[in-house]
């Protein structure tokens, strides 16, 4: 591994500055995703770089999420907030909401499941295209809430994996701008993967 | 903060709460008078009346319910049109033969402190056995009164359905069937509504666990087959048909409900909805906590306007409690319910208009939704779900400057109102896809059981803050808007006005100025004494524990309270058996029987015409399914 002029877990693009490749690589490493900024703005002076496909893919996944709302209850309409004039996702690059399972990468449950709605979401949840990922929003998907009763999920990791969990009853639009910006790095970070 | 004082002087010198009386309410005379003049004007022989009630009460024999309902609705003087609610509550000890109310029954909840028995009501008259109050409360447009039906009915037994007397009882007869097993005799589809196909038992039964679990997968989803509306059976067309599935995770249904439309090309002839894909238990879960916890579920009802929802509880529990709210916190629950009732029509609208493509108003409807959970916030720190009343007033007092961020939000808000009018108004696109779309006649309306926006729409102008005015609002200069047609321009251009006239509210509201005084009941048997004195005075020291564990303990009985909600008629009816948990919190939630209207509404249309109705509907999943 240490022969190679990269690091091979995939978090450091290498850039050259001029000349053929292979020349002065150890000069201008640019490492992705975000660990300087300026650095990552300094990639479209060159005139190519070097990294591995998971990395670029990774640190392109991140940027682009596409979010599926799967809004049930009153998160939902913190969702919407958030999606809406105020708070604005779309400086984040989340802001194409598809509600085709098949057109999204990002799940949002937002919003008490029960267990009649229990099939629907994991049905829909199989539609979604590799790779996918979920965040749980708020107590309710995360661990059923307060409503520990006869007819609610007690948190819908009993039927599908989730990346992330938001607190909060419902949480703020802050509160799930947060866990999409910790998603992207996790995903930037490739620690996501299925 | 004062100094430390000991054994100082108990500061409250009313009454004691008397949990071991039964509950007398304030106009229990009246209502047994006007009961008297509805029996001798009926003149039926199956209702006994049941005095002391808060409204006319009547126990009527398990066999003549029907005809006491086709009766008092075909009853020109009296005309009870409108089907207002139906539900039941469980009594396990009354078929044992022990004491009336069931109130013994519950025994991990009532410990810490069991209620007298020899003051419980007095016993069960043997002529009306059985373990389940079925109630049916009817509204007399006509004479603005209200009647509550009771019909006993033991395990097992059935009742003759009400639906072809009042169209709105066929889901909560469903709901009954479902929650408590009560079968009705010749309902055209009695299937379990809220709990899914998988379910085993009766949840609401006292003797169900609140936390066992079915578990539904989807080999046992059952299929749903619409009806075809007779007017289309015969009808040859050159299309196949289809039937199509919406939902329930679909962009127009926002979020839980589910359509099964029949379609003759691209006609819908038949239609049927299933409901209860966010049924939370809220009635159950009340039952297992104190009557303060009950406040945080209420906000999760319809959450586009939570405070209304805290308003509607407390005020129930306040009446059975028989306590005044001070005019501060009368005042601001005033202020506060108008605008949440504004954030709510400002969310209908603008997702209503998003379903129709028109997406600007969205941003435009908005914004000034988030400038009213600023204020929000400002009060309690919550935004959405505040939970920021409590039983005998409110959490905390608001800020200082409560009425000039009010001010500004009423400038402000015409401006977002007005332009998103001009947007639509008079646009083509938007005429044609809401001018005679999904209509629904003023009878047929009563006849469901609609209240609010859409019950307006058709021309009627029923509203609770006039009919019975409640905080204040009959010394308010509003007017009530109403529509005509019923159809979904007729809804949009009712919420648009009521907008307006809540903004009136507020503008006089701001004008009287906020009363001077507490914000909280002084009465330590109902409110939390003040931090200060609960660290330097030893009785308040005791209040305050004994309210935390034991919590407030109504007087035995019900009582029913109504408000007039974003959707319509919002009522709480709580039982109280003398301990800290209510023993029974019904929710008569406005969503519910206009939904269960949408396929006859929707019968001869399209899709897209059915997409746009069921957003100008403004079904919230959380209390509709309660």
């Amino acid at each position: 591994m240490a022969n190679l002029p990269y690091d091979s877990s995939g978090s450091i693009i290498q850039r050259k500055r001029g000349g053929p490749p292979g020349e002065g690589a150890e000069k201008g490493l640019i490492t992705l995703p975000g660990e300087s900024e300026r650095e990552i703005e300094d990639l479209a002076g060159g005139t190519y770089l070097t990294t591995t496909v998971d990395t670029m893919v990774n640190w392109a996944r991140g940027n682009s999420l596409w979010p599926l709302p799967f809004g049930t209850a009153c998160c939902a309409i913190e969702f919407m907030s958030m999606v809406s004039s105020h708070y604005d996702i779309a400086r984040f690059g989340a802001e194409v909401v598809r509600f085709s399972p098949r057109q999204a990468d990002l799940m949002i449950v937002a919003g008490t499941i029960v267990d009649k709605m229990a099939p629907v979401l994991k049905k829909i949840y199989e539609q979604m295209p590799e790779p996918r990922y979920v965040i749980a929003m708020g107590a309710c998907a995360t661990s059923g809430g307060f409503y520990r009763a006869y007819h609610v999920v007690q948190g819908i990791d009993e039927i599908i994996p989730v990346d992330m969990w938001v607190p909060g009853c419902p949480p703020t639009p802050d509160g799930l701008m947060y866990s999409i910006l910790k998603l992207k790095e996790k995903i930037q970070r490739g620690e996501v993967r299925r | 903060m004062s100094t430390l004082t000991k054994f100082s002087a108990i500061p409250y010198t009313g009454p004691a709460p008397t949990n071991r009386n039964p509950y007398v309410p304030a106009g229990a005379e009246i209502a047994d008078a006007r009961g008297e003049v509805i029996a001798a004007a009926l003149q039926h022989p199956g209702m006994t009346p049941e005095l002391g009630q808060d409204m006319p009460s009547f126990i009527v024999d398990k066999e003549q319910i029907v005809d006491v309902l086709r009766a008092l609705k075909e009853s020109e003087v009296l005309a009870f049109t409108m089907p207002l609610d139906l539900f039941a509550v469980d009594y396990p000890g009354r078929e044992n033969g022990s004491r009336e109310s069931g109130v013994g029954s519950r025994s991990n909840t009532s410990d810490l402190q069991s209620p007298n028995p020899d003051l419980r009501p007095p016993t069960a008259d043997t002529r009306h056995p059985g373990r389940f109050d079925v109630i049916y409360q009817l509204y007399s447009l006509k004479n603005n009164e209200r009647i509550r039906l009771k019909v006993r009915v033991a395990d097992g037994e059935s009742i003759e359905t009400g639906t072809p007397v009042f169209k709105g009882l066929n889901w909560y007869e469903r709901e009954v069937f479902d929650m408590y097993g009560v079968v009705f005799d010749g309902h055209p589809n009695l299937r379990r509504i809220l709990t899914h196909e998988a379910f085993q038992g009766h949840a609401l039964r006292k003797d169900y666990d609140p936390a066992q679990r079915w578990i539904l997968t989807e080999n046992d989803v059952a299929k749903i087959i619409p009806k075809i509306d007779p007017r289309f059976e015969n009808v040859d067309t050159d299309y196949e048909r289809v039937t199509l599935n919406l939902g329930p995770s679909h962009p127009a249904t926002h979020g839980t409900l589910r359509i099964v439309v029949t379609l003759d090309g691209e006609t819908i002839i038949g239609a049927d909805q299933e409901i209860g894909y966010l049924h939370r238990c809220f009635e159950k879960m009340s039952e297992t906590h104190t009557y303060q916890q009950v406040i945080p579920y209420t906000d999760r009802l319809n959450y586009c306007s939570a405070i209304i929802n805290n308003v509607g509880y407390c005020m129930a529990v306040e009446k059975l409690l028989g306590i005044e709210v001070p005019a501060r916190a009368q005042h601001v629950r005033l202020m506060l319910s108008e605008f949440m009732r504004i954030a709510d029509h400002l969310v209908c609208i603008g997702t209503n208009l998003v379903d129709m493509g028109a997406l600007t108003n969205f941003w435009y409807l908005f914004q000034p939704r988030e400038e009213i959970y600023g204020l929000i916030e400002a009060c309690c720190g919550a935004r959405l779900l505040p939970s920021y009343t409590r039983i005998g007033g409110l959490a905390v007092d608001v800020p200082p400057d409560f009425l000039q961020k009010s001010q500004r939000l009423v400038d402000m808000m015409p401006k977002f109102i007005n332009d998103v009018e001009k947007l639509v108004d008079r646009n083509k696109i938007f005429l044609d896809r809401v001018v005679g779309v999904a209509p629904i006649s003023a009878e047929e309306a009563i006849n469901y059981g609609f209240t609010g926006p859409c019950l307006r729409a058709c021309g009627v102008p029923f509203d609770v803050r006039k009919a019975t005015p409640y905080l204040g609002y009959e010394t308010y200069d509003f007017d009530v808007p109403i529509a005509e047609g019923g159809d979904t321009y007729a809804r949009f251009l009712v919420r648009m006005e009521e907008m307006r006239q809540s903004l009136r509210i507020l503008q006089q509201a701001i004008e009287r100025g906020l009363p001077e005084g507490p914000v909280i009941v002084d009465n330590p048997y109902v409110a939390l004494p003040p931090k200060a004195k609960v660290y330097n005075e030893m009785e308040s020291l005791i209040y305050h524990f004994k309210l935390i564990m034991h919590g407030i303990q109504p007087p035995v009985g019900e009582t029913y309270f109504q408000v007039e909600g974003g959707n319509g008629e919002l009522g709480f009816y709580v039982v109280s058996d003398g301990t800290k948990n209510p023993y029974r919190v019904r929710c008569r939630p406005p969503c519910f029987q206009i939904y269960s209207a949408f396929p006859d509404m929707i019968m001869g249309q399209t899709i897209p015409d059915a997409i746009a109705a069921l957003g100008s509907l403004n079904i919230i999943a959380g209390e509709l399914d309660h």
